[in-house]
């Protein structure tokens, strides 16, 4: 992980070429772009988890959403910080009302409720069925998040990667970008297996109080 | 099943009537939060015009923001609500009555005041009728997915400000069609689509927020 920060960040902001209408801001892009892949990842990652939870009655699923939520709010908050430090310059404006960053931005307030939601029982098994269904009622703001740039004429540009005939981008920046993904998402995993360990040590040393008595 | 459930309705719309005026309290709050920004503005007519959608549907927003953590808690404390999960009546039923008890003491008493509200706001008259109706159907909306966010809160500690925090995020697309229909009829343009899709939402609403809420209570 840290081989891959490492090697991402040297390809970010040394190797790569500053864009011919950009300049150096590009540089950003390597942070905000991955950062908003993860927030939307995680979160689906979550709702997903939190079905098998309801469906399925499977605890580990209930605790990965709980694990994962401080991560994707992180996240979320990078994607949004950068992105404002590129509009700056590039829009003349920190924030603009656009339906992308509006989506956003209630997708961060997702993740705060749920965080929320999820610690204000006194019996904890109760937050997390109920952030549960929270979260899966939140799942309708993906689709408005990844289309919101094509059903409203927005500022933020289209989606140039993942697109009909091949990505945009050239490869001398989609290559950087790619290895900032996956050092983004190795960041991820390591995160939230400590956080899943830590919740079920806290879990078992629980358990083993009340046995005692 | 039917007469059940008007009786839920009638006893919370009772309950509600006798206990605190709750009806001319959100009617009071969307008055005053009105004034409140009017006086923050300023007096000039031209702009408080332009400003009028934003202004009068937040202050319908929190207005019915403001009891809905009444819906589900205060029956969960005094143990109605476990009583009224075991009877015969599904909690889907036991759901919707309540949410719509909700509505005819805050949000119906609020579209009906409304055109009060728009004139301190300078509305004219000729768009009372498209800021009445998407109104009764914005409120109503509001009620079905606060009340789903209050089912999950039924029973936790926390109380307003947490429901709060979980139900202003998912406001934001009826603030945005509801505000929307005004500011077309405002400028002089056809309205209707933008009341219409909030007939739309209703329509995905109804049904859907009484299940996530008895999904909830069952927990």
């Amino acid at each position: 992980m840290v081989i891959l920060f490492a090697w991402g960040l040297y390809l970010a902001l040394w190797a790569s070429p500053p864009d011919y209408q950009q300049g150096d801001t590009v540089r950003i892009m390597y942070v905000h772009v991955p950062a908003a892949w993860m927030a939307m990842a995680i979160y689906a990652a979550m709702a997903v988890a939190a079905v098998i939870g309801f469906v399925w009655r499977h605890p580990l699923a209930e605790l990965f959403v709980q694990a994962a939520a401080p991560i994707g709010a992180v996240f979320t908050a990078v994607c949004l910080v950068t992105g404002s430090f590129w509009g700056r310059p590039m829009w003349g404006a920190w924030w603009v009302w656009d339906a992308r960053l509006t989506s956003v931005l209630i997708l961060f307030f997702l993740y705060v409720g749920y965080i929320e939601l999820s610690r204000s029982f006194d019996d904890p098994a109760k937050g997390l069925r109920a952030g549960a269904i929270l979260v899966m009622a939140g799942a309708i703001n993906l689709p408005i998040i990844k289309f919101s740039v094509e059903w409203w004429n927005t500022l933020h540009q289209p989606a140039s990667i993942l697109r009909m005939g091949g990505p945009l981008v050239d490869p001398s920046m989609l290559h950087p970008l790619l290895v900032m993904a996956a050092a983004y998402l190795c960041l991820f995993v390591t995160l939230v297996t400590m956080r899943l360990e830590t919740a079920l040590l806290q879990r078992r040393a629980r358990q083993r109080r009340l046995a005692r008595g | 099943m039917i007469p059940a459930l008007l009786a839920i309705v009638r006893r919370e719309v009772r309950l509600s009537l006798r206990e605190g005026w709750q009806a001319a309290t959100a009617l009071l709050f969307f008055i005053l939060v009105v004034m409140l920004l009017a006086f923050g503005i300023g007096p000039d007519p031209v702009l408080l015009r332009r400003v009028a959608p934003g202004a009068l549907w937040t202050a319908a927003l929190l207005s019915c923001l403001l009891s809905l953590d009444r819906i589900f808690a205060a029956d969960h404390y005094d143990g109605m609500l476990d009583r009224l999960l075991a009877s015969p009546v599904p909690a889907e039923g036991t759901a919707l009555a309540k949410m719509l008890a909700h509505w005819l003491t805050t949000g119906l008493p609020l579209t009906v005041f409304s055109p009060a509200a728009g004139l301190l706001m300078n509305v004219p008259a000729a768009v009372m009728p498209v800021m009445v109706a998407s109104l009764a159907i914005g409120t109503l909306l509001l009620t079905l997915v606060g009340g789903a966010m209050a089912a999950l809160m039924a029973g936790s500690r926390r109380g307003g400000l947490t429901i709060a925090l979980l139900t202003l995020p998912l406001y934001v697309p009826v603030l945005i069609f509801g505000a929307g229909a005004l500011d077309k009829a405002l400028a002089g343009k056809e309205a209707g689509h933008a009341v219409l899709f909030l007939a739309a939402l209703l329509c995905a609403a109804l049904p859907l927020a009484p299940l996530g809420a008895a999904a909830a209570l069952r927990e």
